[in-house]
């Protein structure tokens, strides 16, 4: 009784149980949504575990760039607990690229970017290059080696863009050459900028959500569809039917995210490479230097162009077709021409361009952690591969106006499955 | 007309106008905050002269030193490593340094003031990373088979010549910077200082 006085009072004067009901309790959500839906919730989850074990982590980090090695060192050493901050920290950042890659073949699956969700897509697609920033920056921290020359390597690309390029990247930095100043800002961004825009970004991306409700795996609207009471036949409320189904989720991914922590915590240099440990050494690149794991295929993209084309020098084009790259998603919603949302009803031209896709990434993101001028693979060299890959890549996006309306679809059922 | 009847129009204007004088506050309140950012006055003043003393420097080898915090490269050339420039000569990409910045007095073949040491800037011309020094030939350099020496860069595999002079068909699109230099004496280079240029 008195719980439900006390809920009174405050519904008076604050919307809880109204905002309560309309994104929970009475939020109607598909019945058929499968494994691929817990990538969404467990992304929320992976950004409140980053926040949480980076605040503790900020207690007892130094952004300088004579004492920031040391007192990463300091944390894993001497810190009570620290090592689990961190190490919790660094799986989190490749666990969040895991769960996001995952949410977004999704989307591509199930056609989850068409109208009327643009807005949401392109919004997660923010999300996404947000997030990418805030990684990067987050790897200048510990002022490894690799650190060092990642953010050597980055930066410099802005100073490829003709005329201005030179002084944006100086700006980037605020020196000459990745230095203190370079350390002291990305940790501004790290911890207070990017952090906050992503907050803002995730709430707007589900305020957009929960406005056209979610898509689901037959790829049709179950608005459309709705019962005597105005409630969508095909929809049960997200509370407690999907609270419950993603605490699952949450259980099994936290099962998984343990093991890395606790037993390979650097995965075989994949979440934290060799390199790293020890300090940056502005007159010595490290032998093989690639980004962490999330980040290769780009930069293979990157890599893939060596000759020079249209009087532009090879360099450029590599930081436009990178630059274009992470861009071409925005536009799916308007690439894509199918009449069905779903590859479950769509024919063979969008299921090998989608595999095509899947395997060119793939690719992709191996090379990038290879030595373009070896031979990893077999026939070719890696960096033959590489622009194999972009090839594909790229064409999935160019050509999807053509085979996603040649293709032989089926029609979708009337209600869900 | 009443007293009660909204000129739309002028409404209209009025905002517009807040708007843009407000949008125009803004940005330039943003300037300060936005020139924050460029090097600051300690970092400019950071790029100093660097003297280096080369005179226990043997054949072949190199030395590196810090002059505005990149690496400078500083080798004494032999003679097979200089004739090694002639025969890579068709095989790089901008053998007469037209395209690539050194100082005047450095655009020769060997791109340097003294045939036998060479000066550039380490830092690779495609993504600023540190070439290594590859000075073995052959197929023992690990480069390639016939390799004449030279350097590597192990980001994305663009190769120099021992003039620092780029291959063709790599990323890097011009030479490895040779950095302004004079030499004080028989043995010691000041970098940062043009040939020829009055010392302070």
């Amino acid at each position: 009784m008195m719980a439900r006085r006390l809920l009174h009072w405050i519904d008076e004067r604050f919307p809880l149980s109204k905002v309560w009901n309309e994104h929970m309790a009475q939020y109607y959500a598909p019945k058929n949504f499968n494994l691929w839906y817990f990538f969404g919730s467990l992304g929320l989850l992976v950004l409140v575990l980053q926040i949480v074990t980076g605040i503790f982590l900020t207690m007892h980090y130094k952004p300088d760039s004579a004492l920031a090695f040391a007192s990463v060192e300091y944390i894993m050493r001497d810190v009570p607990w620290g090592w689990l901050m961190r190490y919790m920290h660094s799986t989190g950042a490749s666990l969040f690229f895991v769960v996001v890659y995952l949410h977004m073949f999704r989307a591509l699956l199930y056609g989850s970017y068409r109208a009327p969700r643009e807005l949401l897509w392109i919004l997660g697609m923010v999300i996404f290059i947000a997030l990418m920033a805030e990684a990067f920056m987050g790897y200048l921290l510990p002022w490894g080696n690799m650190s060092y020359w990642g953010a050597q390597v980055i930066i410099s690309l802005f100073g490829a863009i003709p005329w201005i390029g030179e002084g944006l990247a100086e700006w980037i930095r605020g020196d000459f050459v990745v230095s203190d100043a370079t350390l002291n800002r990305f940790f501004a961004f790290h911890v207070i900028a990017l952090p906050l825009a992503l907050c803002f970004l995730v709430y707007l991306h589900i305020v957009a959500l929960h406005k056209v409700g979610s898509n689901n795996p037959d790829g049709i609207e179950i608005k459309e569809n709705k019962g005597a009471d105005g409630r969508p036949v095909d929809g049960i409320p997200f509370h407690p039917y999907y609270t419950v189904k993603d605490i699952v989720g949450a259980l099994v991914f936290l099962i998984i995210f343990c093991i890395i922590v606790f037993f390979v915590p650097d995965m075989g240099g994949w979440f934290l490479e060799r390199a790293n440990f020890e300090p940056a050494n502005p007159l010595q690149t490290p032998p093989d230097i690639v980004p962490l794991w999330y980040f290769t295929p780009y930069y293979s993209i990157l890599r893939a162009f060596t000759y020079p084309f249209l009087g532009v020098e090879a360099k450029l084009w590599g930081v436009i077709f990178m630059g274009l790259s992470i861009l071409a998603p925005f536009f799916l919603p308007w690439l894509d021409r199918s009449p069905v949302k779903s590859m479950r009803y769509r024919g063979w031209m969008s299921k090998w361009a989608l595999g095509a896709f899947v395997v060119a990434f793939v690719v992709l993101g191996y090379m990038g952690t290879k030595n373009p001028g070896n031979t990893d693979l077999f026939w070719f060299q890696n960096v033959r591969w590489a622009q194999i890959g972009t090839v594909f890549y790229f064409a999935y996006f160019v050509l999807m106006p053509f085979y996603s309306k040649w293709d032989k679809t089926r029609p979708p059922p009337e209600r869900v499955r | 007309m009443n007293d009660n009847s909204v000129n739309t129009a002028r409404r209209r204007f009025l905002t517009g106008v807040t708007a843009g004088v407000g949008a125009v506050g803004a940005a330039g309140a943003a300037v300060p905050f936005v020139a924050s950012m460029s090097p600051s006055e300690r970092a400019r003043a950071a790029g100093a002269p660097v003297e280096v003393d080369i005179s226990r420097l043997g054949p072949g080898q190199i030395l590196k030193v810090e002059w505005r915090g990149k690496a400078v490269f500083v080798v004494n050339r032999t003679p097979q490593m200089l004739a090694s420039l002639a025969e890579v000569e068709a095989k790089v990409a901008d053998p007469e340094s037209a395209e690539s910045l050194q100082p005047d007095y450095a655009r020769n073949r060997e791109r340097s003031l003294r045939p036998e040491v060479m000066v550039v800037v380490g830092v690779c011309t495609h993504l600023g990373c540190a070439p290594l020094e590859k000075f073995q030939t052959g197929p023992q350099s690990g480069v390639e088979p016939d390799w004449r020496g030279g350097f590597y860069c192990p980001c994305h595999g663009s190769k120099f010549d021992l003039a620092g002079r780029v291959y063709k068909g790599v990323p890097a699109p011009t030479n490895m910077e040779v950095p302004p230099y004079r030499f004080v004496d028989e043995n010691r280079i000041l970098i940062g200082v043009h040939h020829g240029a009055e010392v302070a």
